[in-house]
């Protein structure tokens, strides 16, 4: 039997992977909760960052940035960490909890399509949970321009990849949701207080602040930083985001369970 | 490539087969599913021992036992979801475990726990898996056919249990499979629902589908299924039709009756026909062969005992299963 030639998936397969994506797409409209922690927190905090009267001064200690032009990049990459370590892991998990991937694997359909129409989603969400507070901090509140958008766009899919298969990791061995979750917040807030959400790398202790270069958030800030102030990133920062895709992704393939 | 032009959709009828494709993968007539000394464990814990049957193609074929006798894993080893430690699997000939894709293509799959997201449509569910296969079924006709023809706007979490199973049903038949597996699909149905998914599954297997049914219900099996193999501890305890287990586990009748004042049972036990006396509440049970009624009542009325409201039981599956593995399947079952 093994030596027959069996007919190969057709062509009308590929619209099936549209098809999941369109029923992803419509469950995060219609549970929002992710949607709006990971857009409307960061926009909340830039808005008042950008009244701030303090936020505005020049500070010799930020190497003659405002305070507002610090936080714009730990803003952005705020919700890109919360999509990747809380919206990407909660529905996977919730998925194989419920047997949503088991009564996939039924199907014609490779159930990874299910993960890869998520990760879809939640990379379009990052984008512009990382975008509107750029553009905001811009519109709103007279940032520059960024210097270097080519630098900054790489300084994104590099964060985005770091921080994706991170999320991926917490999915493969979270076994229930709220483990997901609870998961999810003990990563988040450590990776966090490294972009100095609540400290500013340029006044941490040298010992933090080397922690926090090695760091994924730590360094996508450094290279969004960068790109916007700057020109295009240093090489340390995105070399650390190139490292921990690899490591997480190949934990989160050999760890990640369908059932 | 090697996909017939035919993306018929809804030209033949919803859920029958219009599949040449099978005449390529299946060179000869076989049996629609193949179990070969099936086994499966679970570390210590044995699930499946040895289990084999053939389903012929267009049967309806129950695979009957208690709950954790091993049905559920035998059916998760047949279309592929598990991988046996020994023994074989075949689908029209096809292996689940190497040709995955092509058994998943002509079997359509109802599972006993998997759920669905519960903020999606049920229009938009089935128009998801319809994508799945290669000659899907009309939605609309398959609505219609399952009685969820008014409910394809509402969330799936808002359906009724009954509705959430015929919705699970449907996405079995969706992609016109050669073969259905449903798995405990009556169960947590009432009693109107269960009826109505029994005439569904006799409509699905008229159009050409073999059935491997899934079941703890006696009455099911009884009343669907052509052939069942009773599945106890991992093991066929037996297999055949319906009647015919009975027939062949009972090897006797049984008379229930009240009798109009108490009696001695040596009355009856030193009879040639009676093989057996119990006695439940205040019925007595005479279990034997022959004419049994006759001896029973005219023994009784020699010793001024009259037999009240007296009963023939004539075996059934219940108690073939009962005979063969000593236990009772299930609840409802022990009551009769």
């Amino acid at each position: 039997m093994s030596s027959l030639t069996l007919p190969r998936p057709s062509p009308a397969r590929r619209a099936a992977f549209s098809k999941i994506l369109l029923n992803e797409a419509r469950l995060t409209w219609r549970m929002p909760v992710g949607l709006i922690g990971a857009i409307a927190i960061p926009m909340v905090l830039l808005i008042i960052f950008g009244e701030l009267p303090a936020m505005q001064i020049r500070s010799p200690e930020f190497g003659g940035l405002t305070g507002f032009d610090v936080y714009v990049p730990i803003l952005a990459v705020f919700g890109v960490a919360l999509i990747a370590l809380w919206g990407l892991p909660g529905p996977l998990v919730s998925y194989r909890e419920q047997g949503i991937l088991r009564r996939l694997s039924t199907t014609p359909v490779p159930r990874s399509w299910l993960l890869g129409a998520q990760v879809a989603i939640q990379l379009c969400l990052a984008l512009t949970a990382f975008l509107l507070v750029i553009v905001v901090s811009i519109t709103a509140f007279g940032a520059p321009v960024p210097k270097n958008p080519g630098g900054l766009a790489l300084s994104f899919l590099l964060s985005a990849a770091g921080l994706f298969p991170l999320g991926l990791l917490i999915a493969a061995t979270a076994r229930t949701t709220t483990g997901a979750s609870v998961i999810g917040r003990l990563t988040f807030f450590p990776l966090m207080f490294f972009t100095g959400l609540w400290l500013p790398q340029a006044i941490m202790p040298p010992v933090l602040h080397t922690i926090s270069d090695y760091t994924p958030l730590g360094a996508a800030v450094q290279a969004i930083q960068a790109s916007m102030l700057q020109g295009f990133p240093p090489v340390r920062p995105l070399l650390v985001l190139v490292a921990y895709p690899l490591v997480f992704g190949y934990l989160a393939r050999r760890l990640f369970r369908w059932e | 490539m090697g996909v017939p032009g035919t993306t018929a959709a809804g030209g033949a009828g919803v859920l029958s087969v219009p599949r040449p494709v099978t005449a390529r993968t299946r060179p000869a007539r076989q049996p629609a599913v193949e179990i070969s000394h099936l086994r499966k464990t679970y570390g210590a814990v044995v699930a499946v021992d040895d289990v084999s049957f053939a389903v012929a193609e267009g049967e309806i074929f129950g695979v009957l036992g208690p709950n954790g006798a091993g049905k559920t894993t035998t059916v998760e080893c047949a279309i592929g979801l598990r991988s046996p430690d020994s023994g074989t699997a075949r689908l029209l000939g096809l292996d689940p475990q190497t040709d995955g894709d092509e058994v998943h293509e002509i079997v359509g799959v109802q599972l006993q726990t998997s759920a669905l997201p519960g903020k999606l449509r049920v229009g938009e569910i089935l128009d998801m898996y319809r994508s799945f296969y290669r000659e899907p079924a009309d939605v609309g006709e398959l609505v219609e056919v399952l009685g969820l023809a008014g409910k394809r706007g509402d969330c799936y979490k808002s359906l009724s249990g009954g509705q959430k199973q015929r919705l699970s049903v449907a996405l079995a038949l969706i992609g016109r499979p050669q073969i259905a597996v449903l798995d405990e699909m009556t169960t947590g149905l009432d009693p109107g629902a269960r009826r109505d998914a029994w005439e569904l599954i006799e409509g699905v297997r008229d159009r050409g589908v073999t059935i491997l049914l899934v079941t703890h219900f006696m009455e099911e099996a009884e009343r669907l299924c052509d052939r069942v193999a009773l599945i106890d501890h991992g093991r066929v305890a037996a297999l055949g039709t319906p009647a015919g287990l009975a027939a062949q586990a009972q090897g006797g009748k049984s008379v229930r009756f009240q009798p109009s004042a108490p009696f001695d049972d040596r009355l009856l036990t030193g009879l040639p026909e009676v093989t057996r006396v119990e006695h439940a509440g205040q019925h007595v049970v005479v279990t034997g062969t022959g004419e049994l009624v006759n001896v029973v009542v005219l023994s009784l009325a020699a010793a001024g005992v009259t037999a009240q409201d007296v009963q023939l039981d004539s075996s059934n599956l219940e108690d073939a299963f009962v005979r063969l593995t000593g236990r009772h399947l299930d609840k409802e079952g022990a009551s009769a």
